[in-house]
């Protein structure tokens, strides 16, 4: 069914049907017609082959939670992640502290210093995820995907403030040369066929 | 009275509480697991296999739990209602013949406890006695919601009285006994439910009035007055209403069974398994209706029982008598 239906406030002319709802009855005469009538039309036993059935075709609907899960949308926003460069396995995580910045709560706080390299590095990352509101920010903003949403949704805390630390997002380095990482596809990411859309700029006219 | 006849008695009884509290056990794991499947769930799954040992984990919790009794109840009465209930259930029980007689090691059992001549007087009266649990429980409460349930328990039992004894005059006036082994008997050529198919369909809506089942549930109405007479009950009392409200609903199945579905025929061990069938079959339709019927209100239930069953099992009554005289 398409949504188009459902967009359309114009009432009265979409292909929508009245259900048949029968006039109340006032005389004693038409009560009483009506009582006859369904004592006899046998609906009850309508009802009790209906759910036999459904007992005999055994279409079991439940999903036991624990053990089994429901799978979740690949763009669900869940507990984040840091990834990794595809090759080399190096941080993707410039310390540019654009997250840090957007971040509508306040809850993401970094530190970074100039190391040898003189490239920045980022020494402390920290997410408060009792206020992180699962917006999606960080992940949108950030230049180089580092930051990202994964789907581990299943989070206890024995108090409000509970802190995710950068070594605990990061996605280990085997992981990663491996090439097991998982985008994700969510607000933010590369989108599908972003190879053929890619022109390079040119060096010389 | 001779020593044996009482020792036999009372090895009767004590294997019949035992049986029928381990069935009304069973009864709730069987009732959760058939409405499960026909609301396409599975139903208790954890404990042990398929959940088999949910039953063992309801009675620990059952019989661990706290027996509270709140402030501002009526404390005597309180604790006695649900006995009352579980109480009248069992003893009711006494006049139903089980099983056919049987031959166990060249002695010949009647697995009926004491075949009263007045026996499906009997079995009634003292169902009906059962009214005093929710009654007296809910009055005892001091809880709104139980003390409507109590009012409506008081209303529809005694209503409903009326409509299993009107119903069950008829077939009484065929076979001309009050004894459930005789009423079984009678039926050895042809069915009661044949010959009187208005006194079944009766007595069948009446059953599920006197036990509370669904269509009629309205005594316990969970979504209405919360668990009605129970509500401030726990533990192990609240156990013994569970208890008797199962233990009703296997004994009524098994007069049904008796007095309308030809009851264990012969008496040979195909009739006596017929019997089990037939009352397996009614239990399994208190659940059946359970998941499929809507609950009326109480009014409606009022003016069902009043207005047109009432009407109806006196003119079965009367028609009979005329078939019965001429
Ligand atoms: S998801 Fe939103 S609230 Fe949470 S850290 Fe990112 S920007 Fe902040
Ligand atoms: S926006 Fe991305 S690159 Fe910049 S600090 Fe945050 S995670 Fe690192």
């Amino acid at each position: 069914m398409s949504m188009e239906q459902f967009q359309d406030r114009n009432v009265g002319t979409q292909n929508y049907f009245t259900v048949d709802i029968e006039d109340y009855p006032v005389t004693g005469m038409d009560k009483f017609r009506r009582v006859l009538k369904r004592t006899f039309r046998g609906e009850l036993f309508v009802g009790l082959w209906v759910v036999l059935r459904e007992m005999f075709k055994f279409d079991i609907h439940t999903v036991q939670y624990p053990k089994e899960k429901l799978p979740i949308g690949p763009r669900y926003r869940a507990i984040h992640q840091m990834q990794r460069l595809w090759e080399s396995g190096t941080e993707r995580c410039i310390g540019c502290g654009l997250c840090e910045k957007i971040c509508i709560s306040d809850c993401i706080r970094m530190d970074t210093r100039i190391d040898d390299n003189s490239r920045k590095e980022v020494t402390q990352y920290s997410i408060n995820l009792g206020r992180c509101i699962f917006c999606g920010y960080c992940a949108e903003v950030c230049p180089e995907l580092a930051i990202v949403h994964g789907g581990e949704y299943e989070n206890a805390s024995e108090q409000r403030a509970h802190f995710t630390l950068y070594e605990d997002m990061l996605t280990p380095v085997d992981e990663a040369i491996a090439q097991k990482q998982k985008e994700f596809p969510g607000f933010g990411a590369i989108t599908p066929h972003e190879d053929e859309r890619v022109t390079k700029t040119p060096l010389a006219y | 009275m001779d020593v044996a006849f009482i020792i036999e008695t009372i090895i009767k009884i004590v294997v019949l509480l035992l049986v029928f509290s381990a069935l009304a056990g069973f009864g709730t794991y069987f009732e959760r697991k058939v409405l499960a499947f026909m609301q396409r769930r599975l139903g208790p799954m954890h404990v042990g296999p398929y959940g088999l040992l949910q039953i063992a984990a309801d009675g620990v919790k059952l019989f661990t739990k706290e027996d509270i009794i709140p402030q501002n109840v009526v404390a005597p009465i309180f604790k006695i209602a649900p006995v009352i209930t579980a109480a009248t259930a069992f003893m009711a029980a006494a006049a139903i013949p089980f099983l056919p007689e049987f031959t166990l090691f060249g002695y010949t059992v009647r697995p009926i406890i004491s075949d009263v001549n007045i026996g499906v007087l009997y079995v009634v009266g003292v169902m009906a006695i059962g009214l005093y649990g929710p009654l007296l429980g809910g009055m005892a409460s001091a809880n709104k919601w139980s003390l409507i349930s109590a009012a409506r328990a008081a209303s529809v039992f005694i209503s409903y009285e009326v409509v299993t004894g009107l119903a069950l005059l008829a077939p009484i006036m065929l076979v001309g006994s009050l004894s459930l082994i005789d009423m079984n008997n009678y039926q050895s050529d042809g069915w009661m439910i044949w010959s009187q198919p208005v006194a079944f369909i009766l007595f069948v809506i009446a059953t599920f009035a006197e036990t509370g089942r669904t269509p009629f549930h309205l005594i316990a109405n969970d979504h209405e007055i919360i668990d009605g007479f129970g509500t401030e009950y726990s533990g192990m009392r609240w156990g013994l209403f569970f208890i008797g409200e199962y233990a009703n609903m296997f004994f009524i199945s098994f007069v049904t069974a008796l007095i309308f579905l030809g009851g264990f025929g012969d008496g040979s061990l195909l009739g006596a398994l017929a019997l089990l069938g037939k009352v397996a079959f009614l239990f399994f339709f208190f659940l059946w209706t359970r998941a499929a019927w809507p609950d009326v209100r109480p009014d409606q239930l009022m003016w069902l029982c009043w207005k047109v069953l009432m009407p109806i099992a006196i003119i079965n009554i009367v028609v009979t008598g005329f078939v019965v005289m001429f």
